[in-house]
Protein backbone atom coordinates (compact mmCIF):
# COMPACT_ATOMS: atom_id res chain seq x y z
CA UNK A 1 0.00 0.00 0.00
CA UNK A 2 1.17 3.67 -0.95
CA UNK A 3 2.36 5.61 2.10
CA UNK A 4 0.54 8.97 2.11
CA UNK A 5 2.44 12.08 2.17
CA UNK A 6 1.52 12.76 5.93
CA UNK A 7 3.75 9.24 6.50
CA UNK A 8 6.00 9.99 4.77
CA UNK A 9 6.73 13.50 5.89
CA UNK A 10 6.66 12.46 9.45
CA UNK A 11 9.13 9.86 8.17
CA UNK A 12 11.40 12.60 6.84
CA UNK A 13 11.41 14.85 9.39
CA UNK A 14 12.72 11.98 11.67
CA UNK A 15 15.59 11.31 9.15
CA UNK A 16 17.01 14.99 9.08
CA UNK A 17 16.03 15.49 12.49
CA UNK A 18 18.77 12.68 13.32
CA UNK A 19 21.18 13.63 10.34
CA UNK A 20 21.00 17.36 10.69
CA UNK A 21 19.45 18.60 14.31
CA UNK A 22 17.49 20.25 12.43
CA UNK A 23 13.37 19.62 14.28
CA UNK A 24 11.17 17.80 12.44
CA UNK A 25 8.47 19.97 13.13
CA UNK A 26 10.44 22.52 11.19
CA UNK A 27 10.52 20.04 8.09
CA UNK A 28 7.26 21.34 5.98
CA UNK A 29 6.50 19.98 2.52
CA UNK A 30 7.12 23.64 1.21
CA UNK A 31 10.47 24.30 2.95
CA UNK A 32 13.33 24.39 -0.07
CA UNK A 33 16.53 22.37 1.99
CA UNK A 34 19.30 24.61 0.98
CA UNK A 35 17.58 28.01 0.91
CA UNK A 36 15.33 27.24 4.05
CA UNK A 37 16.81 24.71 5.80
CA UNK A 38 20.58 25.26 5.30
CA UNK A 39 21.05 21.76 4.49
CA UNK A 40 24.47 20.96 2.41
CA UNK A 41 24.82 18.94 -0.76
CA UNK A 42 26.41 16.05 1.43
CA UNK A 43 23.93 16.08 3.99
CA UNK A 44 21.26 15.37 0.87
CA UNK A 45 23.16 12.08 0.23
CA UNK A 46 23.22 10.79 3.75
CA UNK A 47 19.10 12.34 3.82
CA UNK A 48 18.43 10.45 0.53
CA UNK A 49 20.43 7.36 2.09
CA UNK A 50 18.30 6.61 4.96
CA UNK A 51 15.15 7.37 3.25
CA UNK A 52 16.33 4.71 0.57
CA UNK A 53 16.68 2.30 3.76
CA UNK A 54 12.84 4.24 5.08
CA UNK A 55 10.99 3.82 2.43
CA UNK A 56 12.67 1.37 -0.39
CA UNK A 57 12.72 3.70 -2.94
CA UNK A 58 16.54 4.75 -4.23
CA UNK A 59 17.42 8.45 -4.54
CA UNK A 60 20.36 8.92 -7.45
CA UNK A 61 22.63 11.41 -7.54
CA UNK A 62 21.26 12.88 -10.74
CA UNK A 63 17.84 12.91 -9.89
CA UNK A 64 18.77 14.46 -5.97
CA UNK A 65 19.65 17.50 -7.62
CA UNK A 66 16.37 18.03 -8.90
CA UNK A 67 14.97 17.89 -5.34
CA UNK A 68 14.65 21.57 -4.07
CA UNK A 69 11.63 21.10 -1.67
CA UNK A 70 10.74 18.48 0.90
CA UNK A 71 7.72 18.75 -1.17
CA UNK A 72 9.99 17.14 -4.00
CA UNK A 73 11.08 14.70 -2.40
CA UNK A 74 7.30 12.93 -1.18
CA UNK A 75 6.30 13.35 -4.66
CA UNK A 76 9.74 11.57 -6.30
CA UNK A 77 9.14 8.51 -3.05
CA UNK A 78 5.23 8.32 -4.14
CA UNK A 79 5.93 8.20 -7.36
CA UNK B 1 61.68 -25.03 -11.01
CA UNK B 2 62.13 -23.98 -7.11
CA UNK B 3 60.16 -21.40 -5.52
CA UNK B 4 61.55 -19.13 -2.47
CA UNK B 5 60.33 -19.53 1.04
CA UNK B 6 60.50 -16.04 2.98
CA UNK B 7 60.20 -14.52 6.35
CA UNK B 8 56.84 -16.49 8.30
CA UNK B 9 55.18 -12.71 8.54
CA UNK B 10 56.38 -9.13 7.64
CA UNK B 11 56.22 -5.54 10.12
CA UNK B 12 56.74 -2.25 9.48
CA UNK B 13 59.80 -1.18 11.29
CA UNK B 14 59.32 2.65 11.20
CA UNK B 15 57.06 5.68 9.42
CA UNK B 16 58.49 8.40 8.50
CA UNK B 17 56.44 11.43 6.99
CA UNK B 18 57.06 15.28 5.29
CA UNK B 19 55.52 17.99 4.06
CA UNK B 20 56.08 20.64 2.52
CA UNK B 21 56.68 24.23 4.68
CA UNK B 22 54.10 26.32 2.78
CA UNK B 23 50.83 26.19 4.73
CA UNK B 24 47.89 27.42 2.91
CA UNK B 25 44.64 28.53 5.10
CA UNK B 26 41.50 28.74 4.20
CA UNK B 27 41.40 32.35 5.01
CA UNK B 28 43.82 32.45 2.12
CA UNK B 29 41.42 30.54 -0.34
CA UNK B 30 38.85 32.84 0.27
CA UNK B 31 40.72 35.45 -0.93
CA UNK B 32 40.75 34.58 -4.50
CA UNK B 33 37.72 32.25 -4.28
CA UNK B 34 34.22 32.05 -3.64
CA UNK B 35 34.38 30.53 0.24
CA UNK B 36 34.49 30.78 3.67
CA UNK B 37 36.65 29.38 6.66
CA UNK B 38 33.02 28.07 7.82
CA UNK B 39 32.20 27.04 4.49
CA UNK B 40 35.33 24.69 3.91
CA UNK B 41 35.25 23.53 7.67
CA UNK B 42 31.78 22.12 7.64
CA UNK B 43 32.04 20.08 4.61
CA UNK B 44 34.94 18.42 4.51
CA UNK B 45 36.95 19.34 8.00
CA UNK B 46 40.19 21.22 6.74
CA UNK B 47 41.18 24.35 8.71
CA UNK B 48 44.87 24.55 6.17
CA UNK B 49 47.00 22.28 3.64
CA UNK B 50 50.34 22.14 2.53
CA UNK B 51 51.28 23.02 -0.88
CA UNK B 52 54.81 22.50 -2.41
CA UNK B 53 56.39 25.46 -4.31
CA UNK B 54 57.85 24.61 -8.07
CA UNK B 55 61.13 23.80 -6.43
CA UNK B 56 59.55 20.48 -4.57
CA UNK B 57 58.61 17.61 -7.02
CA UNK B 58 56.84 14.31 -5.85
CA UNK B 59 59.93 13.24 -5.90
CA UNK B 60 61.83 15.38 -3.09
CA UNK B 61 58.51 14.61 -0.50
CA UNK B 62 58.85 10.82 -1.46
CA UNK B 63 62.75 11.15 -0.46
CA UNK B 64 62.24 13.06 2.37
CA UNK B 65 59.83 11.01 3.98
CA UNK B 66 61.52 7.93 2.97
CA UNK B 67 65.00 8.85 4.39
CA UNK B 68 63.02 9.33 7.66
CA UNK B 69 61.38 6.10 8.15
CA UNK B 70 64.84 4.65 6.92
CA UNK B 71 66.62 6.70 9.78
CA UNK B 72 63.53 5.62 12.24
CA UNK B 73 64.27 1.67 11.46
CA UNK B 74 67.70 1.68 12.24
CA UNK B 75 68.67 0.22 9.08
CA UNK B 76 71.25 1.49 5.97
CA UNK B 77 70.16 2.19 2.66
CA UNK B 78 72.36 -1.55 1.55
CA UNK B 79 69.50 -3.39 3.57
CA UNK B 80 66.89 -2.15 1.37
CA UNK B 81 66.28 -4.04 -2.04
CA UNK B 82 62.77 -2.81 -2.75
CA UNK B 83 60.72 0.66 -3.41
CA UNK B 84 57.10 0.79 -4.23
CA UNK B 85 56.00 4.00 -4.10
CA UNK B 86 52.31 4.90 -4.48
CA UNK B 87 51.57 7.87 -6.57
CA UNK B 88 48.90 9.34 -8.74
CA UNK B 89 50.78 12.25 -9.64
CA UNK B 90 54.13 11.60 -10.84
CA UNK B 91 55.72 14.57 -13.08
CA UNK B 92 56.06 12.04 -16.12
CA UNK B 93 55.34 8.35 -17.04
CA UNK B 94 58.54 7.57 -17.27
CA UNK B 95 61.11 7.00 -15.65
CA UNK B 96 58.82 5.95 -12.43
CA UNK B 97 59.35 7.68 -9.10
CA UNK B 98 60.95 4.75 -7.30
CA UNK B 99 63.68 4.24 -9.11
CA UNK B 100 64.70 7.91 -8.49
CA UNK B 101 63.76 7.76 -5.06
CA UNK B 102 66.29 4.88 -4.55
CA UNK B 103 68.79 6.80 -6.00
CA UNK B 104 68.54 9.67 -3.82
CA UNK B 105 68.71 7.86 -0.84
CA UNK B 106 71.35 5.87 -1.57
CA UNK B 107 69.66 2.45 -1.89
CA UNK B 108 71.37 0.54 -4.76
CA UNK B 109 69.81 -1.65 -7.79
CA UNK B 110 66.25 -2.56 -5.67
CA UNK B 111 63.85 -3.50 -7.46
CA UNK B 112 61.59 -0.45 -7.98
CA UNK B 113 58.12 0.29 -9.24
CA UNK B 114 55.04 2.55 -8.39
CA UNK B 115 51.76 1.56 -7.64
CA UNK B 116 48.94 3.58 -8.95
CA UNK B 117 45.75 2.76 -6.90
CA UNK B 118 45.12 6.75 -6.20
CA UNK B 119 44.09 6.96 -2.77
CA UNK B 120 44.23 3.47 -2.10
CA UNK B 121 47.61 3.22 -3.51
CA UNK B 122 49.69 3.27 0.32
CA UNK B 123 47.66 -0.24 1.32
CA UNK B 124 47.99 -2.04 -2.06
CA UNK B 125 51.49 -0.92 -2.09
CA UNK B 126 51.79 -2.18 1.65
CA UNK B 127 50.22 -5.56 1.03
CA UNK B 128 52.66 -5.86 -2.15
CA UNK B 129 55.65 -5.41 0.54
CA UNK B 130 54.75 -7.69 2.72
CA UNK B 131 54.09 -10.39 0.21
CA UNK B 132 57.25 -10.14 -1.22
CA UNK B 133 58.71 -10.23 1.75
CA UNK B 134 57.10 -13.41 2.99
CA UNK B 135 57.36 -15.15 -0.71
CA UNK B 136 61.06 -14.23 -0.32
CA UNK B 137 61.13 -11.82 -3.54
CA UNK B 138 62.58 -8.91 -0.50
CA UNK B 139 63.78 -8.87 2.73
CA UNK B 140 63.50 -4.86 3.59
CA UNK B 141 60.83 -2.86 1.53
CA UNK B 142 60.64 0.89 1.49
CA UNK B 143 56.74 1.50 1.11
CA UNK B 144 56.27 5.54 0.00
CA UNK B 145 53.06 7.19 -0.93
CA UNK B 146 54.01 10.96 -2.44
CA UNK B 147 51.27 13.47 -4.18
CA UNK B 148 51.82 17.07 -5.58
CA UNK B 149 48.44 17.21 -6.31
CA UNK B 150 48.49 21.11 -6.06
CA UNK B 151 50.21 20.77 -9.94
CA UNK B 152 46.87 18.76 -10.69
CA UNK B 153 44.14 21.09 -9.29
CA UNK B 154 42.55 24.30 -10.59
CA UNK B 155 43.04 26.57 -7.82
CA UNK B 156 39.60 28.58 -9.03
CA UNK B 157 37.48 25.60 -8.42
CA UNK B 158 36.43 25.91 -5.16
CA UNK B 159 35.09 22.21 -5.22
CA UNK B 160 38.38 20.61 -5.51
CA UNK B 161 41.12 23.44 -4.42
CA UNK B 162 39.85 23.14 -0.79
CA UNK B 163 40.27 19.13 -0.44
CA UNK B 164 43.65 18.16 -2.40
CA UNK B 165 47.61 18.96 -1.10
CA UNK B 166 50.54 17.52 -1.43
CA UNK B 167 52.57 15.52 1.15
CA UNK B 168 55.13 11.93 1.47
CA UNK B 169 54.58 9.09 3.85
CA UNK B 170 57.06 6.01 4.71
CA UNK B 171 57.38 2.80 6.12
CA UNK B 172 60.24 0.55 6.09
CA UNK B 173 58.84 -2.76 6.17
CA UNK B 174 60.74 -6.17 7.57
CA UNK B 175 60.65 -9.40 7.83
CA UNK B 176 59.61 -11.00 11.34
CA UNK B 177 58.37 -14.20 13.12
CA UNK B 178 54.85 -13.20 14.08
CA UNK B 179 52.41 -11.53 11.86
CA UNK B 180 52.54 -7.98 11.85
CA UNK B 181 50.86 -6.66 8.43
CA UNK B 182 47.67 -8.81 8.42
CA UNK B 183 46.14 -9.95 5.25
CA UNK B 184 44.44 -7.29 2.77
CA UNK B 185 40.67 -6.85 1.91
CA UNK B 186 40.67 -5.31 -1.29
CA UNK B 187 38.84 -4.58 -4.67
CA UNK B 188 38.12 -1.68 -7.17
CA UNK B 189 34.60 -0.20 -8.34
CA UNK B 190 34.96 0.20 -12.78
CA UNK B 191 31.58 1.39 -13.04
CA UNK B 192 32.81 4.54 -11.07
CA UNK B 193 35.52 5.74 -12.84
CA UNK B 194 34.57 8.80 -14.24
CA UNK B 195 33.52 9.65 -10.42
CA UNK B 196 37.05 10.95 -9.39
CA UNK B 197 39.28 11.56 -12.95
CA UNK B 198 42.17 14.08 -14.48
CA UNK B 199 41.34 13.29 -18.06
CA UNK B 200 44.66 14.07 -19.90
CA UNK B 201 47.63 16.40 -18.99
CA UNK B 202 45.75 19.58 -19.88
CA UNK B 203 43.05 18.94 -17.60
CA UNK B 204 42.70 19.34 -13.99
CA UNK B 205 41.29 17.09 -11.49
CA UNK B 206 37.60 16.72 -11.12
CA UNK B 207 34.94 14.47 -8.41
CA UNK B 208 31.83 13.87 -8.62
CA UNK B 209 31.58 14.65 -4.60
CA UNK B 210 28.33 13.30 -4.24
CA UNK B 211 28.70 10.40 -5.87
CA UNK B 212 32.40 9.70 -4.23
CA UNK B 213 30.61 10.63 -0.86
CA UNK B 214 27.57 8.06 -1.01
CA UNK B 215 29.96 5.44 -2.28
CA UNK B 216 32.56 6.56 0.89
CA UNK B 217 29.77 6.26 3.37
CA UNK B 218 27.98 3.36 2.33
CA UNK B 219 30.02 0.85 0.42
CA UNK B 220 33.24 1.06 2.63
CA UNK B 221 32.36 -0.09 6.29
CA UNK B 222 32.05 -3.40 5.51
CA UNK B 223 35.36 -3.73 4.05
CA UNK B 224 37.34 -2.29 6.85
CA UNK B 225 35.47 -5.02 8.81
CA UNK B 226 36.57 -7.74 6.17
CA UNK B 227 39.72 -6.19 6.79
CA UNK B 228 39.83 -7.17 10.54
CA UNK B 229 37.74 -10.39 9.89
CA UNK B 230 40.75 -11.54 7.75
CA UNK B 231 42.76 -10.98 10.47
CA UNK B 232 40.96 -12.49 13.11
CA UNK B 233 40.60 -8.87 15.13
CA UNK B 234 37.63 -7.60 16.83
CA UNK B 235 37.32 -3.98 15.72
CA UNK B 236 37.12 -3.14 19.35
CA UNK B 237 40.16 -4.44 19.81
CA UNK B 238 41.84 -1.68 17.22
CA UNK B 239 44.06 0.78 19.39
CA UNK B 240 43.82 3.07 16.66
CA UNK B 241 41.96 3.32 12.72
CA UNK B 242 43.34 5.69 9.83
CA UNK B 243 41.45 5.72 6.91
CA UNK B 244 42.46 7.92 3.98
CA UNK B 245 41.99 11.28 4.61
CA UNK B 246 39.48 11.96 2.01
CA UNK B 247 36.61 14.24 4.06
CA UNK B 248 36.23 14.30 7.95
CA UNK B 249 32.59 13.57 7.52
CA UNK B 250 33.45 10.35 5.32
CA UNK B 251 35.79 9.37 8.18
CA UNK B 252 33.50 9.81 10.86
CA UNK B 253 30.72 7.69 9.12
CA UNK B 254 32.76 4.94 8.54
CA UNK B 255 34.54 4.84 11.95
CA UNK B 256 31.08 5.39 13.33
CA UNK B 257 29.82 2.23 11.44
CA UNK B 258 33.11 0.10 12.25
CA UNK B 259 32.48 0.15 15.77
CA UNK B 260 35.92 0.38 16.59
CA UNK B 261 35.18 1.87 20.32
CA UNK B 262 38.18 1.60 21.84
CA UNK B 263 40.61 3.01 18.83
CA UNK B 264 42.10 6.45 18.21
CA UNK B 265 40.45 8.05 15.23
CA UNK B 266 43.01 9.82 12.19
CA UNK B 267 41.82 13.07 11.55
CA UNK B 268 44.95 14.49 10.16
CA UNK B 269 42.94 15.83 7.17
CA UNK B 270 42.23 18.78 9.59
CA UNK B 271 45.65 20.12 9.21
CA UNK B 272 46.64 17.83 6.17
CA UNK B 273 43.98 18.10 3.81
CA UNK B 274 43.39 15.44 1.47
CA UNK B 275 47.05 14.39 0.29
CA UNK B 276 45.78 11.07 -1.68
CA UNK B 277 48.39 8.11 -1.47
CA UNK B 278 50.56 10.03 1.27
CA UNK B 279 47.50 10.58 3.58
CA UNK B 280 47.47 7.17 5.54
CA UNK B 281 51.18 6.83 6.47
CA UNK B 282 51.53 10.85 7.20
CA UNK B 283 48.77 10.71 9.69
CA UNK B 284 49.73 7.30 11.13
CA UNK B 285 53.59 8.95 11.54
CA UNK B 286 52.30 12.39 13.19
CA UNK B 287 49.97 10.01 15.03
CA UNK B 288 52.95 7.96 16.40
CA UNK B 289 55.25 11.56 16.67
CA UNK B 290 52.83 12.89 19.12
CA UNK B 291 52.43 9.93 21.71
CA UNK B 292 48.43 9.50 20.40
CA UNK B 293 49.31 5.64 19.62
CA UNK B 294 51.58 2.98 21.12
CA UNK B 295 53.91 0.75 20.08
CA UNK B 296 52.55 -3.26 19.59
CA UNK B 297 48.92 -1.72 19.25
CA UNK B 298 46.91 -2.32 16.54
CA UNK B 299 45.72 0.16 13.71
CA UNK B 300 44.04 -0.95 10.62
CA UNK B 301 44.76 0.78 7.57
CA UNK B 302 41.91 1.85 4.46
CA UNK B 303 42.74 3.89 1.42
CA UNK B 304 40.11 4.33 -1.17
CA UNK B 305 39.51 6.56 -3.67
CA UNK B 306 39.77 7.36 -7.66
CA UNK B 307 39.21 4.19 -9.45
CA UNK B 308 37.49 3.85 -7.64
CA UNK B 309 39.40 1.46 -5.74
CA UNK B 310 40.30 0.62 -2.42
CA UNK B 311 42.31 -1.62 0.06
CA UNK B 312 42.16 -2.37 4.12
CA UNK B 313 44.40 -4.09 6.07
CA UNK B 314 45.42 -4.73 10.13
CA UNK B 315 49.10 -3.10 11.36
CA UNK B 316 50.89 -3.83 14.10
CA UNK B 317 52.11 -0.09 15.16
CA UNK B 318 55.82 -0.19 15.50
Amino acid sequence: MALTEQEILAGLGKIINEITGIPATEVTPEKNFVDDLDIDSLSMVEIAVAAQDEFGVEIPDDQLKHLKTVKDVINFIQN
Amino acid sequence: MRILRGAPGARVLAFGAYQPAGVVTNDDLAKTIDTTDEWIQSRVGIKERRVAGPEESEVDLAVQAGGKALAGSGLSASDVDLVIVATCTPEAPIPNVAGRVAHRLGITAPGAFDVNAACAGFCYALSAAADAIRCGSATHVLVIGTEKLSQWIDWTDRATCVIFADGAGAAIVGPSDTPGIGPVAWGSAGDKHDAIVIKDRASFLHQEGQTVFRWATTELHPVAKEACDRAGVDPAELAAFVPHQANLRIIESIARKLGADNAVIAKDIVLAGNTSAASIPLALSRMIERGEVQSGGLALLLGFGAGLTYAGQVIEIP
